[in-house]
C-alpha cells in the first residue's frame, strides 16, 4: 500500500515472485506500477503492509538489499557529466567494486549493450534506444539477483524495442529474476512468465499471459469496421455471433473460438463490414474485458 | 572517528565513490574549470583592489587594543575566509542543487547501496577539496605578498578547511530547502551581505552596538575572526569559541541535509 498524502497510488496488492521468474506488472498510466517498483527497489517505503525483498525487510536492510538489485527506472537518469564508459565504472564503484573490477565489468557490459563503439562518447548524443540499453547495462553492473525494469521499451521505435527484448531475453535465459512493468501487451507476452494486471492501484487479474487470455478472452478476435455506421447500432444484429460482442467507438470486436466461422456468420446475416480482421486474442483484449478501457490510446 | 562512522553505518568506500563521480565529471569539459578558476579570482581581486589599493590610503588599522597592522594585512585573512566560504558554498549550493533537482544524479545513486548520509558526506568532502584548493593557493599568494608569515599560513590552512566544512554543510542544508533558481538570488544577496559586514573590511568594533551583536552571530564573522587570529599569530581562548561555533554549524548542517535528502529523494 502506498499513499501520497490523501491519494492512494497502490491500494493493497499481494504478489510474490519466485527466483528465476520473469514477472510483469501490466497496466495503463497511473495504475501504480512505478510506485510499486520504487517500493520493491527500496527507495520508497510502503505506507502500510508487509514487504520482503530477497527475504529481507527494506525498512531495516535497505542498503543490503539494494546491493543485490539492478534497477532500470522509467525515466533514464544517466549521468550527463560522464562518458558512456564512466557511467558504468562510476556506478560500479557505488556497489563497492574495485577500480580494476569496475573497468573489466564495464567492458563486458558495453559489449552486452552493443555500445563498445560509443564508450568514450558523452551520454547526451546517444539515441533513445542506446540510452535505454546503457541504463539496463548499468543496472547489471553488480551482477544482481533481481532486475527491476520500469517500462523498459516505452518511447522506443520498433527496431530498438526488438533489440532490447532480445537483450532482456538473454538475461532471462541466464536465470536472472526479472520484474518489469509495461503497458504494452506484446512486451508482456514476450517477456513474462507470469503477470498481474493492475488498474487504479489494484490487481484485477493474475496469471501467465496464455492463462489470462484463456480465462478472460477467446482464442480469436474478429475486428469489424462498418464505415460510417455506428458500431453501437449494429450490436443487436451481431448477437450470438461468437461468445461476446464488444462495440468500440470505431469498430466492433467479436470474441470467438473460430474467427473464420464468425466472419462467415456475419456475412450470412447480410451484414457488409468495410473491413474484417481476424487475429489471435491478446492481453489487450483481457484488459479491455476486465476494465472496460483500453491500455494505450 | 572510525567508530562514529561505524555507528552511522557510513562506508568510506561508498563515500569515496560519491567523490569519484565528481572527479570524473571534472574531465567532462572546460565549463566546470572556468567556474572553478573564476571562483578563486574573486577574493584575490578584492584583496588586491581594496586591501592593497585602498590600504594605501587607509594606512594602519587596530587589530585589537594594543596592536596596529597595515590595512592589507587586516583584509587578507578575511578574504581567505571568504574564499573558503565561497569555494564550499558554490559546490554545495549551485552544483549540488543542480545534481539533485535537474540531473537526478542522486536518484540514480540511491538505487545502489549508497545511503543519503553517504551522499551528503561525499559531496561535502568534494566541496572541501575545492575549497582547500582555493585557500591553499590564496595562502601562497599571501605569503608571497608578505601578508602572512609562512608558518602561520601553514597553521591557517586546516582552519580554512573547518570554515569550508561549516559553510559547505550549511549550504547543502540550504540547497535541500531551495524551491528553484529564484531562491539562489536570495542566497547570493545574503552571501554578499556577509561578505561586506563580517569585520572583513573594517573592525567590527567600529559598528554601532546592536549591529555588533548581529554581526557576532553570523558565521562569516566567526570564520574571519578565527582565520585572522591564526594568520596573524594572535592566539587566545576566544578562537576556540569561534572554532566551536563552526563545528556545531558543520554537524547541524550535515545532519539536516541528510535528513532532508532522505525526505526528498526517498518519498
Ligand atoms: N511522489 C508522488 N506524489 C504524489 N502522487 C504521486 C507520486 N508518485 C506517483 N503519484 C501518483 O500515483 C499514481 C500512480 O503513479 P505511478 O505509480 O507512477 O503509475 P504508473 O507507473 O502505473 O503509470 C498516479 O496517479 C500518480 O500521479
Ligand atoms: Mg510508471
Amino acid at each position: 500500500m502506498k499513499r501520497f498524502g490523501d491519494f492512494t497510488a497502490v491500494d493493497g496488492i499481494d504478489v510474490s515472485v519466485a527466483p528465476g521468474e520473469a514477472f510483469g506488472f501490466l497496466g495503463p498510466n497511473g495504475a501504480g506500477k512505478s510506485s510499486t517498483m520504487r517500493m520493491i527497489a527500496c527507495v520508497s517505503m510502503p505506507t502500510a503492509g508487509e514487504l520482503r525483498i530477497l527475504g529481507k525487510d527494506p525498512a531495516v536492510h535497505g542498503s543490503e538489499i539494494r546491493a543485490r538489485l539492478g534497477v532500470c527506472p522509467q525515466l533514464d537518469n544517466l549521468d550527463p557529466d560522464l562518458s558512456v564508459r564512466e557511467n558504468l565504472t562510476t556506478y560500479a564503484r557505488y556497489f563497492g567494486l574495485s577500480r580494476q573490477e569496475a573497468r573489466r565489468r564495464a567492458e563486458e557490459l558495453l559489449e552486452f549493450a552493443q555500445l563498445t563503439e560509443k564508450a568514450a562518447s558523452q551520454v547526451e548524443p546517444l539515441s533513445g534506444g542506446m540510452k535505454r540499453r546503457l541504463t539496463i547495462a548499468r543496472a547489471m553492473v553488480n551482477d544482481p539477483d533481481l532486475v527491476l525494469l520500469d517500462e523498459p521499451t516505452t518511447g522506443l521505435d520498433p527496431q530498438a524495442r526488438h533489440l532490447l527484448w532480445e537483450r532482456l531475453f538473454r538475461l532471462k535465459q541466464e536465470g536472472k529474476t526479472l520484474v518489469l512493468t509495461t503497458h504494452y501487451m506484446d512486451e508482456a507476452e514476450q517477456l513474462c512468465d507470469r503477470l498481474v494486471v493492475m488498474d487504479g492501484g489494484r490487481i484485477v487479474a493474475e496469471g501467465s499471459p496464455r492463462a489470462l487470455i484463456e480465462r478472460y478472452s477467446t482464442a480469436e478476435v474478429v475486428e469489424l469496421r462498418f464505415g460510417v455506421l455506428r458500431p453501437a447500432d449494429l450490436v443487436g444484429k451481431l448477437e450470438g455471433v461468437g461468445e461476446r460482442v464488444d462495440p468500440l467507438p470505431d469498430r466492433i470486436l467479436v470474441y470467438t473460438g473460430d474467427g473464420d466461422a464468425a466472419v462467415a456468420e456475419v456475412h450470412r446475416r447480410g451484414l457488409a463490414p468495410s473491413s474484417v480482421l481476424v487475429r489471435r486474442s491478446s492481453l489487450e483484449d483481457v484488459f479491455l474485458h476486465l476494465t472496460g478501457r483500453r491500455l494505450v490510446d | 572517528m572510525v567508530t562514529t562512522l561505524l555507528a552511522m553505518r557510513i562506508s568510506p568506500v561508498r563515500v569515496g565513490a560519491v567523490i569519484g563521480r565528481n572527479v570524473g565529471a571534472l574531465r567532462s569539459g572546460p565549463s566546470y574549470w572556468l567556474v572553478l578558476v573564476s571562483g578563486f579570482f574573486e577574493p584575490l581581486l578584492y584583496l588586491l583592489s581594496i586591501g592593497v589599493g585602498v590600504g594605501a590610503l587607509v594606512g594602519e588599522v587596530p587589530l585589537d587594543a594594543d596592536r596596529m597592522v597595515p590595512y592589507a594585512v587586516f583584509v587578507a585573512p578575511a578574504m581567505l575566509a571568504v574564499s573558503a566560504m565561497s569555494g564550499a558554498l558554490s559546490e554545495t549550493t549551485f552544483n549540488f542543487f543542480f545534481k539533485m533537482k535537474y540531473m537526478k544524479t542522486f536518484e540514480a545513486v540511491l538505487a545502489t547501496p549508497v545511503r543519503p548520509m553517504e551522499i551528503a558526506f561525499g559531496e561535502l568532502v568534494w566541496a572541501l577539496v575545492r575549497g582547500s584548493l582555493y585557500t591553499g593557493v590564496f595562502l601562497g599568494v599571501m605569503v608571497a605578498l608578505g601578508l602572512a608569515a609562512p608558518w602561520w599560513a601553514l597553521a591557517a590552512f586546516p582552519v580554512t578547511i573547518l570554515v569550508g566544512l561549516a559553510f559547505g554543510a550549511a549550504g547543502m542544508a540550504i540547497s535541500t530547502l531551495m524551491r528553484g533558481w529564484q531562491d539562489f538570488d536570495l542566497l547570493s544577496t545574503g552571501q554578499f551581505a556577509l561578505f561586506l559586514f563580517s569585520g572583513t573590511f573594517s573592525p567590527v568594533a567600529d559598528y554601532p552596538g546592536v549591529l555588533q551583536v548581529v554581526v557576532w552571530a553570523t558565521p562569516l564573522y566567526q570564520s574571519v575572526e578565527l582565520v585572522r587570529g591564526v594568520v596573524l599569530g594572535d592566539l587566545g581562548w576566544g578562537l576556540l569559541v569561534h572554532a566551536g561555533y563552526l563545528v556545531v554549524m558543520a554537524v547541524a548542517g550535515l545532519v539536516f541535509a541528510a535528513r532532508r535528502l532522505e525526505r526528498l529523494l526517498l518519498p
